[in-house]
């Protein structure tokens, strides 16, 4: 069974709600991905969603462009991706890492080599934003070949009559992006929330992820009273920002900010 | 015994979905592809009413001022000493540069989709006054996003779009250039999709932005090929046009994509020499990749990030290229060249010097080879030099350069 679907029916078994926080590989400095990663899983982190940099990230608002342009200062590219994603595996074996980022560094690898290296590095899903499954035919076998799981957006525009078509291609889980708009934009509005993950489930039998707008402990237990799983983008990217220019070898100090914020919306979510 | 080649049926390009050959296509994230198809749609209908198009051609007439002169310039195809050149006069509309031919467009489309905000990105600024021309004709609210070394650069064209009435939103990300602007107005869009509609300025972009914006400056080829026939009683020999996004070159080519004995050239922007790796010259020099929305020749490195590019002109200054530009080098039909900052300067300075027509600098890269060309060509031949927009807007830029206080 994959990572990602035994962790949906491990959580399902205990009646809880997965907790993903994203963190951009490279941000702010390379030594930091990792520990970030661990202490994400510590503090009670199920899934990891690992950020692949891109210097037009277009779905994106300034907070995680600006974590691109960081991480890109140190030329992150995919094979640092595939390089923490191992170096995680020898420590933990069992959360599902999910890798987020956009369409050309994958096009420029290639989708067989991509899709191959992403699953010798313990890389379970990926989210490519620029992606839809109009185009997505060859990338999906590539993955699936792997077995990759492909994940895809559904965001408050799309129609049931796409929901039917990402129904067809999606594995994994589904990501709801509940806003309109970029990541880290705005406020979140829980009731529409609600109205669209139930319409959502008529046609698309896979855990529900909610992700935009989740920045504290009181919007990440509204969310997940509905959905499967809460994303955690901006507020954590934001405490990288803070943290930007932290010397090297003090990773401690950036880590604990990060897991003191998932620590919190975890014990809010178990307890409801 | 000859070869038989399969035609090509140019007309039918790109397929429903988006497609030139392997290029094009629609690389959007989820949230926009709703409103890509409910553009599609209103695309579509709007080519086969007659209404619409009815309305195009009026405003075509009326407010832009067409049709563009096809204008032989004798003195400097004397001064070159081969082929005849003409230029075909986009300088001449209204708002100085072949983008309102576009805007026009798209603002009708708007219009009949019942949007009330337009926005819109821009390098050199023409694209930018030409949008907010528009919304201040139809009474639309408008926001142009614009590259903050850019709006250095254009300062006299910021202050035109102000004047008209339009927000321009300083773009303070990544090379701060055109690339920039696109994809913050991207996230605009994303953000405003209901009562917002984004007005691209070239045939960038996801599907249907390519083919709508090449259909609305496809004019520019139409006038073209019925003038040179009026005037010379022939086809041209060759065309000339300078490519950034490419929608000039487009709209000039894709009439005569049928007419075999017509050469193409697309003129893309040198920069310091493709030798250095200082230019925008994607076609020339890149390879294929997705970017805003498309598949097409990028500039980008080993990553697949894309690179900062560099041109004189902020027209020129955008890492890709229009999709069906990246097929019709694929498959031979036209040929991608570039000229260098130099080359264009020369030429602007040459144009301005020999006929009193001062070319903008996307322009001036048209010229620089243009003139080229027809050195090698024979007084008995014609060919067509796209102006695609006048000069004014880049005194300052060329006085600086040449060390020239104003």
């Amino acid at each position: 069974m994959s990572r990602l679907k035994a962790c949906f029916e491990r959580l399902s078994a205990e009646s809880r709600k997965a907790l993903i926080p994203y963190v951009m590989t490279g941000d702010p400095q390379p030594e930091v991905t990792l520990p970030l990663m661990h202490a994400m899983v510590e503090a009670g982190a199920n899934i990891i969603e690992l950020g692949a940099p891109f210097s037009d990230p277009m779905a994106d608002g300034p907070v995680i462009q600006a974590a691109a342009e960081r991480s890109l200062e140190h030329h992150t590219s995919l094979h640092d991706v595939f390089a923490v994603a191992k170096k995680f595996r020898e420590k933990d074996d069992q959360t599902p890492i999910v890798m987020m980022g956009y369409l050309n560094p994958v096009e420029i690898m290639g989708y067989e080599s991509f899709a191959r290296q992403a699953a010798e590095n313990g890389i379970d899903g990926v989210i490519t934003v620029d992606m839809p499954p109009e185009e997505a035919e060859d990338y999906i076998a590539a993955l699936r070949a792997h077995q990759i799981d492909p994940i895809f957006l559904i965001a408050p525009t799309t129609t049931e009559e796409r929901m039917q078509k990402i129904a067809a291609v999606a594995s994994g889980f589904v990501y709801y992006v509940s806003l309109k708009g970029v990541t880290g934009a705005a406020t979140l509005d829980v009731a529409g929330v609600v109205e669209r993950v139930d319409l959502i489930r008529k046609y698309i039998d896979l855990p529900i992820g909610v992700g935009f707008g989740i920045n504290n402990a009181e919007t990440a237990t509204s969310v997940s009273r509905c959905a499967d799983a809460v994303v955690v983008g901006s507020a954590i990217v934001n405490r990288m920002a803070a943290q930007k220019d932290v010397k090297s070898g003090q990773t401690a100090i950036i880590t604990r900010d990060v897991a003191e914020l998932l620590k919190s919306m975890r014990v809010a979510m178990d307890a409801k | 015994m000859s070869e038989v080649k399969d035609k090509i049926d140019y007309s039918s390009m790109p397929d429903e979905r988006g497609h030139f050959g392997i290029y094009g296509g629609i690389f959007a994230s989820e949230t926009l592809m709703q409103a890509l198809d409910e553009l599609k749609e209103a695309y579509y209908n709007s080519i086969n009413d007659k209404v619409f198009q009815a309305q195009f051609d009026f405003d075509l007439a009326h407010y832009v001022g067409r049709p563009s002169p096809l204008y032989h310039a004798e003195r400097l195809s004397r001064e070159v000493g081969g082929a005849q050149i003409y230029l075909k006069r986009e300088d001449l509309n209204h708002t100085g540069a072949h983008k309102i031919n576009n805007t026009i467009g798209q603002a009708l489309l708007a219009k009949a989709m019942g949007k009330k905000r337009v926005i819109a990105e821009t390098g050199a600024g023409q694209h930018g006054v030409a949008t907010a021309t528009v919304a201040a004709r139809f009474g639309m609210e408008c926001v142009v996003y614009m590259g903050a070394e850019d709006i250095v650069r254009q300062a006299p064209n910021v202050y035109r779009m102000k004047l008209l009435g339009a927000t321009v939103v300083p773009v303070t990300s990544g090379s701060k250039t055109l690339k920039d602007a696109l994809n913050e107005a991207m996230r605009d869009w994303v953000t405003n999709v209901d009562d917002t509609f984004y007005i691209i300025g070239t045939v960038a972009g996801p599907h249907p932005y390519p083919a709508m914006v090449r259909d609305f400056q496809a004019i520019i080829g139409r006038e073209a090929r019925r003038q040179m026939q009026e005037q010379t009683g022939r086809l041209p020999d060759a065309l000339v046009a300078c490519i950034g996004g490419g929608s000039n070159a487009i709209g000039l080519f894709h009439p005569f994509l049928a007419d075999e004995s017509v050469e193409m050239y697309g003129v893309e922007a040198a920069g310091d020499g493709l030798e250095t790796g200082r230019h925008a010259a994607p076609l020339c020099a890149g390879k294929p990749g997705v970017l805003h929305g498309n598949r097409t020749y990028l500039m980008e490195d080993q990553d697949g990030q894309i690179i900062e590019t560099h041109s004189v002109s902020a027209g020129l200054d955008y890492p890709g290229v229009g999709p069906e530009h990246a097929w019709l080098k694929d498959i031979g039909r036209v040929n991608y060249v570039a000229a260098t900052d130099k080359e264009a300067l020369n030429a602007f300075h040459q144009l301005t010097r020999v006929e009193g027509i001062i070319p903008a600098l996307e322009s001036s890269h048209a010229v620089a080879y243009g003139v080229k060309l027809a050195a090698q060509m024979s007084a008995g031949q014609n060919i067509i030099i796209n102006l695609s927009g006048r000069g004014d807007k880049d005194i300052n830029t060329i006085a600086r350069i040449e060390g020239i206080e104003l």
